[in-house]
């Protein structure tokens, strides 16, 4: 993950974080429990979170206020999820969104 | 639905002002947040303020925030406050007064505030220029939270785009997290921050480009680099673009004040540009033109930190004192106190803009 070890002022205390494990488009990868998804997939090295349902533009970080819908994403199974605002959780299922997003159909 | 006696909306350095007031009068306070964490952008400041010492000029952002945090701590014990984070405004209904809000992304709630202070803070503008919607183009704000209340590195090289405030010190604590800065460009002909902030960059050996701005963002599907463009007074271009090399452009080009509630509260609003953008009237109590609800901080206009808390002090105070908590003794002592400090703050020429702004906005009292 590239995150920031040295600061002089910060102590982010990166170990003492609760580390968990997700999938990113069924890539497993690393995070911090409780964070948002939007900055675990950043430190991961993943830019782009998803595909404009027209132009088919990529999309990725960009208030990371949960106002601006850039970050929109599909979290086990449920599409436009603000990635920026929404904590991570061991398991969970985070998938570029492509257009609108598929609502899974209900069992 | 829930009831609470004054919803306090945002969870920044106004919000939290307002909300330690009200509850140090006595008032049962709901403060809703919509981020994960609390205290607003002071969390993410790690340069001293200025302002006066009853702000705590001097001290860093974020330990203003944790002072915060603590006198709230207090309230929250007695049950005077209640805190909500990761809870969403999404509408005022004037029919009946009620708020709805959303916790995380599906979980809607409604709640009867008896009165409302709305700090909701401000938006961050964009500027047009092909490919800005491309993947490494943020706003200072996002950079901010990326590296400084997550400890996320945000990129490689970053072009700063605007010379105010905000792109100098997000330079400056972007430099701090190691990151390399390729210049900061100003489409005006002077820098619009404090001298002393773009003075710490320049000795830094970061160039500040005045008349530049940049003219395309380059890359397929993520940034590669930029196209910066010197112009004249009239903005008109000067040559030919230079292509710079970046992986990040951040943009730093001013604020807007969030303000969807207080239309949907049909608050009588006004576009000021020294405030940046639209605002509502309100008069010297921050009451809006809706008697029941109050605004503070960026969301009545863009403004530094230090104003924002005591601003948020005031509408805190007004609102529990329109549900008589507090004696009228104690309410015209602070009143008082606190708009001294804002006339203090806003004194001089930094202030003249603000002062400006407000004349435009600000009445005695509502008829």
């Amino acid at each position: 993950m590239k995150l920031i070890e040295n600061h002089p002022i910060l102590d982010f205390h990166h170990e003492d974080k609760k580390k968990i494990t997700f999938s990113f488009d069924g890539r497993k990868m690393e995070g911090f429990a409780g964070e948002p998804i939007a900055a675990a997939l950043h430190a991961n090295g993943v830019r782009t979170y998803r595909i404009t349902p027209e132009m088919k533009r990529p999309r990725g970080f960009f208030c990371a206020i949960g106002k601006c819908s850039s970050c929109f994403m599909t979290v086990n199974g449920v599409p436009n999820v603000r990635t920026c605002v929404t904590p991570l959780e061991e398991g969970m299922r985070v998938e570029t969104q492509t257009g609108k997003g598929v609502v899974a159909a209900e069992g | 639905m829930k009831s609470t006696e004054i919803l306090v909306i945002g969870g920044g350095p106004a919000g939290l002002s307002a909300a330690i007031e009200a509850a140090s009068l006595g008032a049962e306070v709901t403060v809703l947040d919509s981020d994960l964490k609390l205290g607003g952008q002071l969390i993410k400041q790690t340069h001293k303020f200025f302002g006066s010492k009853e702000e705590h000029a001097g001290t860093r952002g974020l330990a203003i925030a944790d002072i915060l945090f603590e006198e709230l701590e207090g309230h929250q014990a007695s049950g005077k406050v209640k805190v909500l984070s990761n809870a969403t405004a999404t509408g005022y209904y004037k029919e009946d007064g009620v708020v709805s809000y959303v916790v995380g992304e599906d979980e809607y709630v409604r709640i009867k505030p008896r009165k409302i202070v709305m700090a909701t803070g401000a938006q961050e503008r964009l500027i047009p220029f092909p490919n800005n919607d491309l993947p490494g183009v943020y706003g200072a704000g996002a950079i901010q939270t990326l590296m400084n209340v997550y400890g996320v590195t945000p990129g490689d090289k970053v072009l700063m785009v605007g010379a105010g405030n905000i792109g100098l010190i997000v330079s400056y604590q972007l430099m701090q997290a190691g990151v390399q800065i390729v210049g900061i460009l100003e489409a005006l002909p002077k820098i619009g921050g404090y001298w002393v902030h773009a003075a710490k960059i320049r000795r830094m050996g970061v160039p500040i480009l005045l008349q530049h701005t940049i003219s395309e963002a380059l890359g397929d599907n993520l940034i590669e680099g930029a196209l910066i463009q010197e112009i004249d007074n009239c903005f008109k271009p000067v040559g030919s673009p230079k292509k710079v090399d970046c992986d990040i452009i951040c943009l730093a080009v001013g604020l807007t004040p969030t303000c969807e509630l207080l239309w949907q509260a049909d608050c009588s609003m006004k576009f000021v540009p020294q405030l940046c953008g639209y605002v509502a009237r309100r008069d010297a109590l921050m009451r809006t033109s809706h008697p029941d609800i109050w605004v503070a901080g960026d969301a009545a206009g863009i403004e530094e930190a230090s104003a924002a808390m005591v601003e948020g002090r005031i509408a805190g105070l007004a609102a529990a004192a329109s549900l008589s908590h507090g004696t009228p003794e104690e309410h015209k002592e602070r009143s008082a106190l606190y708009h001294k400090r804002l006339e203090d703050l806003r004194a001089g020429e930094v202030g003249e803009k603000i002062r400006a702004g407000l004349c435009e906005v600000c009445c005695e009292c509502w008829g």
